[in-house]
């Protein structure tokens, strides 16, 4: 995993790097399994490693396949990266430990979620669909709100260079 | 890669499979992994798949851009009119106890509609990024498609 990374900062083929993307997002995939966390696992297979990839695979489509030279220097961005990693894994270090049974995350609200009072097998889809509906609302509208964005922003372009490109009008 | 013989052999075998996969992780959310973003992006890729070997036009005529597009606001909607039903039924916001006379029972009903919702935008938003995409070949670009999120 930590090779693709690698990998993906130093190649300059955006192809290489779409599909280093994808091996990490499936690398990570796996990482999540053995973590437990088959949910999250399958969503970053399907999401991740499939249909962003494609979804990059036809951006890049549209645009040249090299990335182009920086025009600044990386220094600042990368000590403002730097530092900012450098506080979060200072701030993890006051987390409980891994799998603490008695941190506060498992003493607060879970135990009332694994009571299961809504008698669905699968405690993520309990706590995802039925304890955290707000969230998921609000989720499923980020999303929707990131499609109307697409639209809004890729849709207007068409209309006015119509001649240019006819053959693709079909609404 | 309309003319590939093995891709359009192998994806019409696929695609079914796909879909029934798609569908088996919506329905089978309760019981193991699963649920709608899942099931919405698996459903979203086997049409971009097959947008893929048999081209996005002959794609848009099986799932048009108006369904798309009615997709996209009717999973948010379905979602929150699960909601309003809850408020009807005398329950709070999105309280699935009163959904039904059993409370159990109407909590299943509840996830399941949510669920649904979710994956009918899920799936929408998807494919519509996709058709935008692959829609403006002609058009010159210069900026770099941003990636959506979980």
């Amino acid at each position: 995993m930590a090779l693709s990374v690698l990998m993906l900062i130093r190649v300059r083929n955006l192809f290489a790097v779409i599909v280093l993307f994808g091996i990490y997002s499936f690398l990570m995939a796996t990482v999540l399994v053995a973590l437990d966390a088959v949910d999250v696992a399958m969503t970053e297979a399907a999401v991740g490693a499939g249909v962003s990839t494609v979804l990059l695979l036809g951006a890049l489509h549209l645009c040249k396949s090299r990335e182009a030279k920086p025009a600044h220097r990386p220094w600042l961005p990368l000590a403002v990266a730097l530092s900012t990693g450098l506080v979060l894994v200072y701030g993890a270090m006051g987390l409980p430990d891994f799998a603490d049974p008695l941190s506060p995350i498992h003493t607060h609200v879970a135990p009332r979620y694994l009571q299961n009072e809504v008698q669905v097998p699968n405690v993520v889809t309990a706590v995802l669909a039925s304890f955290r509906a707000y969230d998921t609302l609000g989720e499923t509208a980020v999303v929707f709100t990131a499609g109307a964005g697409i639209i809004a922003l890729l849709r207007r372009r068409k209309k006015p260079p119509a001649a240019g490109c006819a053959e693709k009008g079909g609404q | 890669m309309k003319n590939d013989l093995v891709l359009r052999v192998v994806g019409k075998l696929l695609i079914p499979f796909i879909l029934l996969f798609a569908l088996y992780v919506q329905f089978h959310g309760d019981f193991g992994p699963g649920g709608g973003f899942q099931a919405g992006t698996i459903l979203a890729a086997a049409m971009v798949f097959y947008a893929l070997i048999f081209g996005v036009d002959t794609a848009r005529r099986v799932v048009p851009d108006w369904l798309v597009e009615t997709m996209l606001a009717a999973g948010v909607l379905l979602f929150a009119g699960v909601g309003i039903a809850g408020l009807l039924l005398g329950g709070n916001y999105l309280d699935y106890f009163v959904l039904d006379a059993d409370p159990v029972h109407g909590q299943h009903r509840g996830i399941f509609w949510v669920e649904a919702g979710v994956a009918i935008t899920v799936s929408g938003v998807m494919l519509k990024i996709f058709y935008m995409f692959a829609s403006r070949e002609d058009a010159d670009c210069s900026e770099v498609g941003d990636r959506t999120e979980d």
